[in-house]
């Protein structure tokens, strides 16, 4: 038998059905909802006259529109409201589960899916929201769609897709200290640019992902997006089933041995064939900061903003109009500059991970004054368990508040929303203009370097401070 | 719900020669809370387009009345970022059929053609092209030929050929959509879900 990559044997396990040489009906094992892309998808649903095919395989939450703060009153800003209400709505006239706000599973849709043991290798994941390819860190095809795909789903569990090509990005040797795997990420996007993974499906792979715990493998399949890739994915180890095992969804008993089997199948056979094939040092990788509009734009801590000859001639109106919105000049170094706001969340570094690592790194330190700091769980559960180990007080008494789960300042939808012209640094995924408000100036960052701007109050190394 | 056929569009442009144009640009997040698909035209491209008191912006192209038509040309890698089927209903709705980049993204390229909008790849020189010859030229017209696969700037005759899957070409061609499809597919689905329960 040739030898076959993980994409491939868990893409063409599910095809229903070639309908030419690269086009196929495509099965979808789970698909989860929020309450921003799904309503027009109900609406042209309840036109035809459809049900939801499927409804058990669909899970519904809100988030990406909440407020993060007096979750338990209604939702004052009008739009904001009704579009949480049509979801529930929708999810109660098609008998899908809902975790809505206030539901102990509520949470964003990237964190719930696997902290509930819903995500699992193998499968066939989407959801109308682009970095559904955090889930591919359990080995998963997981992947972002549009509203009518929705509606394809909730139709017909199946969607017509041709296969993207297969892309291997190795990582070997040990990270240096104060090195996260949000670095990590950025680290290649800033390789290989915004669009280098454009058309394919990413495998990650190598010592250095081996040795990363599930939650930091999410991070870097969440940002798998920004780079252009259709979505990416990391092979299943003891580190994946040790992390699904015992929880609520998760397959028990004699279907946790069935299931267990299947997965140990997954990874890509030796000598298996990817179309590219690129490799990294983890010890080349430096904490990372963005400088510019786009995850591409990015540079190790200590560098300084590239001088316009190191531009290519096609892309230099678009580099200086990225500076110019960030108020940045070609050549400045980083370190040191003003920083107005810190966000700490999203479906890239929202998990309790995260939030130990922020807290580990205020505790005993004091956020400075000039800071607005934003630290919000990317779930109920997380949120939780942040009381349960005592981080809530840490981040307290060092003068940071923790606040209610959704999407937030990632995008800006509710309430919190950088002001004009103000400088973050944000764990979040995205620094386009105005992502987190209109004329918002975004960089993006782990949660300890994240942590350390907080401290400082500017851009600083987090080695320093360690 | 049948889609608008596209089978040859002519007309002039409206060129946008910046690259990485994402889709957080084309339809910001906070126009993102409406329930229906109608009406985003007026949203495209807003914090370009607007000052944030909400009068145009008279160095955006959008605002400039030389420019006009039906096909949008962008630079390259247009359509980053977010899922948001939200960006092609902005650029249909305002009035546009194709979009003409030399690197497009792949969510926003699926979401394209599912609302009859043809997003069409050129090389990176025919798009310096494009750009050039409208810069000297705003009433310069482009035509798209589907069932050939070829675009030309009328004024100059240079063409090129450019890529789709015979399947979606088929789906635009006829004005056909997925959904119809899928549901044709019942019963291959149910036996699929069998044979892999
Ligand atoms: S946290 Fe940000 S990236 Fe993640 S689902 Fe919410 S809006 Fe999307």
């Amino acid at each position: 038998m040739t030898p076959k990559t993980i994409i491939d044997k868990i893409w063409d396990q599910h095809v229903v059905e070639a309908i030419d040489k690269d086009t196929s009906v495509f099965y979808i094992d789970r698909h989860f909802i929020h309450e921003v892309t799904s309503p027009q998808a109900f609406t042209g649903l309840n036109k035809r006259g459809k049900k939801v095919a499927r409804p058990h395989k669909t899970v519904a939450t809100a988030d990406h529109n909440v407020p993060t703060i007096n979750q338990h009153l209604t939702i004052q800003e009008e739009l904001s409201r009704v579009q949480v209400n049509t979801l529930a709505k929708n999810c109660a006239e098609h008998g899908i589960e809902l975790y809505g706000l206030n539901h102990p599973y509520n949470g964003i849709v990237h964190v719930i899916g696997p902290e509930l043991g819903i995500t699992q290798p193998g499968m066939t994941i989407v959801c109308g929201d682009s970095h559904t390819s955090t889930h591919g860190a359990f080995g998963a095809i997981a992947f972002g769609i549009g509203t009518s795909e929705v509606e394809m789903v909730l139709a017909s569990q199946c969607l017509i897709l041709s296969k993207p090509k297969r892309m291997r990005i190795n990582i070997e040797g040990t990270l240096q200290q104060g090195v996260k795997s949000k670095d990590i990420v950025l680290y290649i996007i800033s390789q290989i640019s915004a669009s280098g993974a454009t058309g394919y499906f990413v495998e990650f792979a190598g010592s250095a992902i081996r040795s990363l715990s599930m939650e930091a493998r999410m991070t870097i399949c969440n940002m798998s997006i920004e780079m252009g890739a259709r979505g990416g994915l990391i092979a299943p180890d003891e580190t994946t089933f040790d992390y699904i095992k015992g929880r609520e969804m998760a397959p028990k008993g004699h279907e946790w041995d069935k299931a267990l089997a299947y997965w140990k199948s997954l990874p890509s056979d030796p000598g298996a064939e990817f179309d590219k094939e690129l490799h990294f040092k983890a010890e080349d990788i430096e904490p990372m900061i963005t400088y510019g509009t786009n995850p591409g734009m990015g540079l190790g801590i200590s560098g300084s903003i590239p001088v316009l000859d190191h531009i290519d001639e096609s892309s230099r109106k678009s580099f200086l109009k990225s500076l110019e919105y960030m108020g940045f000049n070609p050549g400045e170094p980083m370190l040191g500059k003003t920083v107005d706001y810190v966000f700490i969340g999203s479906c890239t570094n929202g998990r309790i991970e995260d939030l130990r690592a922020f807290a580990g790194f205020v505790k005993g330190k004091k956020k400075a004054d000039n800071v607005t700091a934003w630290i919000v769980p990317g779930s109920k559960q997380v949120e939780a368990q942040a009381e349960k180990e005592g981080l809530r007080q840490i981040l307290e008494e060092a003068g940071f508040e923790l606040r209610q789960p959704g999407c937030s300042a990632c995008l800006a939808m509710n309430e919190d929303k950088i002001p004009t012209g103000k400088y973050a640094v944000s764990t979040s995924n995205r620094n386009f203009e105005g992502r987190q408000g209109p004329g918002a100036r975004t960089m993006l960052a782990s949660p300890i370097t994240a942590a350390a701007a907080a401290i400082t109050g500017k851009i600083t190394d987090p080695r320093t401070l360690l | 719900m049948p889609i608008e056929k596209f089978i040859t569009l002519t007309s002039t442009c409206v060129p946008l020669p910046i690259e990485n144009v994402d889709t957080d640009q084309i339809t910001p997040a906070r126009f993102l809370k409406a329930t229906t698909r109608e009406g985003f035209g007026s949203k495209l491209f807003y914090d370009w387009r607007y000052d944030p008191a909400g009068n145009p912006k008279p160095d955006f192209v959008l605002n400039n009345p030389t420019y006009s038509g039906k096909v949008l040309v962008a630079g390259k890698n247009f359509g980053s970022g977010s899922s948001r089927e939200h960006a092609a209903w902005s650029i249909t709705d305002y009035g546009f059929r194709a979009v003409v980049s030399s690197f497009f993204a792949d969510i926003f390229k699926s979401n394209a053609l599912n609302n009859g909008l043809l997003p069409v790849q050129v090389s990176e020189k025919f798009l310096a092209r494009i750009f050039d010859v409208v810069e000297s030229n705003a009433s310069t017209e482009l035509e798209i030929n589907l069932q050939d696969q070829v675009i030309t700037i009328l004024e100059t005759g240079e063409k090129e050929g450019f890529e789709i899957g015979a399947y979606k070409k088929n789906c635009l061609l006829n004005g056909f959509d997925d959904i119809d499809y899928l549901l044709s597919k019942k019963s291959e689905i149910e036996a699929w879900e069998k044979a892999n329960a």
